[in-house]
């Protein structure tokens, strides 16, 4: 093991931290890709609403596939593998990490945030899910390549150690991945058809009532009983929860709807179908639509409630969102079958 | 949303600017920094007001002799009972009878130690509650739009 490794790795800031780093690393390999193209391959737009799950008395609520497959279905489509290794052994799990360095491949990591010293302090929850990629070494330190931050940061081994082997919900367990077999060419218009085909089947085809627009209209009609259900307080920590889960850092605004809006206008040049473009325009309405709901619903938890911020308007307004959604994703399954 | 709507309100909690996908004056996704938003930095609050709660309360179900210091600990470390007995590798409920203050007394050097690791603090600081606690967040003073 060499002292110093620093491997020439470009480093672009995105909104998501999975489609980020399956970008960068695409890049990286010869492949430039962008980060709303790679989430949109990757079908990466979701909507969950699990009321039966827990987590911290609050229900699960999600915008984005489950961690880890936006990356591997992005690469899989368009014809690359991604390999990846889980570890038992914490210094078998440095080693590897090490060896790939000095072989010269930069490598993708799943981290627990909460112990990533380089996060600020009000953004370190136990959250196990998060990407990024180590490009380097420097005596003790980790280059690292996070793609939610502005430039690459640097972390030390011991902590970087205890983020890979965070414990809890989504352990990562040392989990590291990286990209194999490249292509020359790649197969970029099935791909992206692939994609859009995943979400919008999802969206509007899922077999189960808590996912999707069905999902949508479920927590549309539990959340206007939040206050005679839950009590006050209780139907204020779960509203602002849905707003954590739809606003924080990672979505690119409105829930990741900006962001695939921004993948419909490239889908469109990609497959030379302008109509896509009309439907980007529509899906950023759509998020525009989210982010009034977002807005409207910190009124509420701020105790400042007046019409179009009550609960019943609110779930009014996430309606609209789910209706809205359902003819969008119709109309992309008829535009690209 | 439009490039000029992406909303640049104060970071206050310390964050970087975070990158808003938005369109510009053409109709076009641009890539776009944004500071902060008050409704989002008002859920990341309400979520620290939480853990301001629980820290509150564990520290005066310790005063009152109910619970031992490392109760203090866990919930300072954002942890519930499983989670630090994962991280600690000791069953779940050893360590429910070490938040008992009586168990907590003769806890064994070792096992302190395993515990002070998981926090990061030294085996001798277990025993030390602060008169307040500092959070990254100011959980009071928020205002916002």
């Amino acid at each position: 093991m060499t002292e110093t490794v620093k491997i020439d790795f470009h480093h672009r800031q995105s909104a998501h931290c999975e489609s980020g780093v399956t970008s960068n690393l695409m890049t990286h390999h010869g492949h430039p890709i962008s980060e709303a193209l790679a989430f949109g391959i990757g079908g990466g737009l979701f909507f969950g609403y699990f009321p039966m799950v827990k987590i911290n008395h609050l229900p699960l609520i999600t915008f984005r596939s489950s961690p880890g497959s936006i990356c591997k279905k992005a690469a899989q489509r368009l014809g690359l593998k991604v390999q990846a290794q889980k570890f038992r052994n914490q210094d078998d799990a440095m080693r590897a990490l090490d060896d790939a360095l000095d072989r010269g491949t930069p490598m993708g990591l799943q981290t627990g945030v909460y112990w990533l010293p380089y996060f600020p302090p009000a953004l370190r929850f136990h959250f196990n899910a998060h990407n990024l990629v180590v490009f380097g070494r420097e005596g003790d330190d980790y280059l690292i390549s996070d793609p939610v931050f502005e430039a690459p940061v640097r972390c030390q081994r011991k902590d970087l150690l205890r983020a890979r082997f965070a414990e809890g919900a989504l352990a990562p367990k040392g989990r590291m991945y990286w990209l194999e077999q490249i292509p020359e060419q790649l197969n970029m218009q099935k791909a992206v058809r692939q994609g859009i085909r995943e979400v919008a089947n999802r969206m509007v085809k899922a077999p189960i009532p808590l996912i999707g627009v069905r999902g949508i209209g479920l927590l549309a009609k539990q959340l206007q009983r939040w206050p005679e259900k839950l009590g006050d307080k209780n139907a204020t920590l779960h509203l602002g929860h849905l707003i954590r889960m739809q606003e924080e850092i990672g979505t690119g605004g409105g829930g990741f709807r900006f962001i695939y809006a921004a993948f419909l206008q490239e889908a469109a040049t990609l497959l030379d179908r302008p109509k896509l473009v009309d439907l980007s325009t529509e899906m950023t309405e759509i998020g525009d639509l989210w982010r009034q709901f977002a807005l409207l619903g910190a009124r509420n938890c701020k105790g400042r409630r007046g019409a179009n911020s009550s609960y019943p308007a609110l779930a009014d307004l996430l309606r609209d969102c789910a209706e809205r959604e359902k003819v969008l994703f119709r109309d992309l399954l008829k535009e690209i079958a | 949303m439009l490039k000029q709507d992406v909303p640049q309100d104060a970071a206050i909690l310390e964050q970087q600017s975070a990158i808003s996908y938005a369109v510009d004056d053409q109709g076009r996704y641009v890539l776009t920094a944004s500071a902060g938003w008050d409704p989002s930095n008002l859920a990341n609050i309400q979520a620290w007001q939480l853990i301001a709660e629980e820290i509150e309360s564990a520290l005066s179900e310790i005063r009152r002799g109910n619970a031992s210091p490392l109760l203090f600990h866990m919930v300072r470390n954002q942890m519930d009972t499983a989670l630090l007995a994962r991280y600690a590798h000791v069953s779940r409920w050893r360590v429910k009878r070490h938040l008992q203050p009586k168990h907590y007394q003769n806890l064994t050097v070792e096992l302190r130690e395993r515990y002070a690791a998981v926090f990061r603090i030294s085996e001798e600081a277990l025993d030390t509650l602060p008169e307040r606690v500092e959070l990254p967040v100011d959980v009071e003073g928020f205002e916002g739009e």
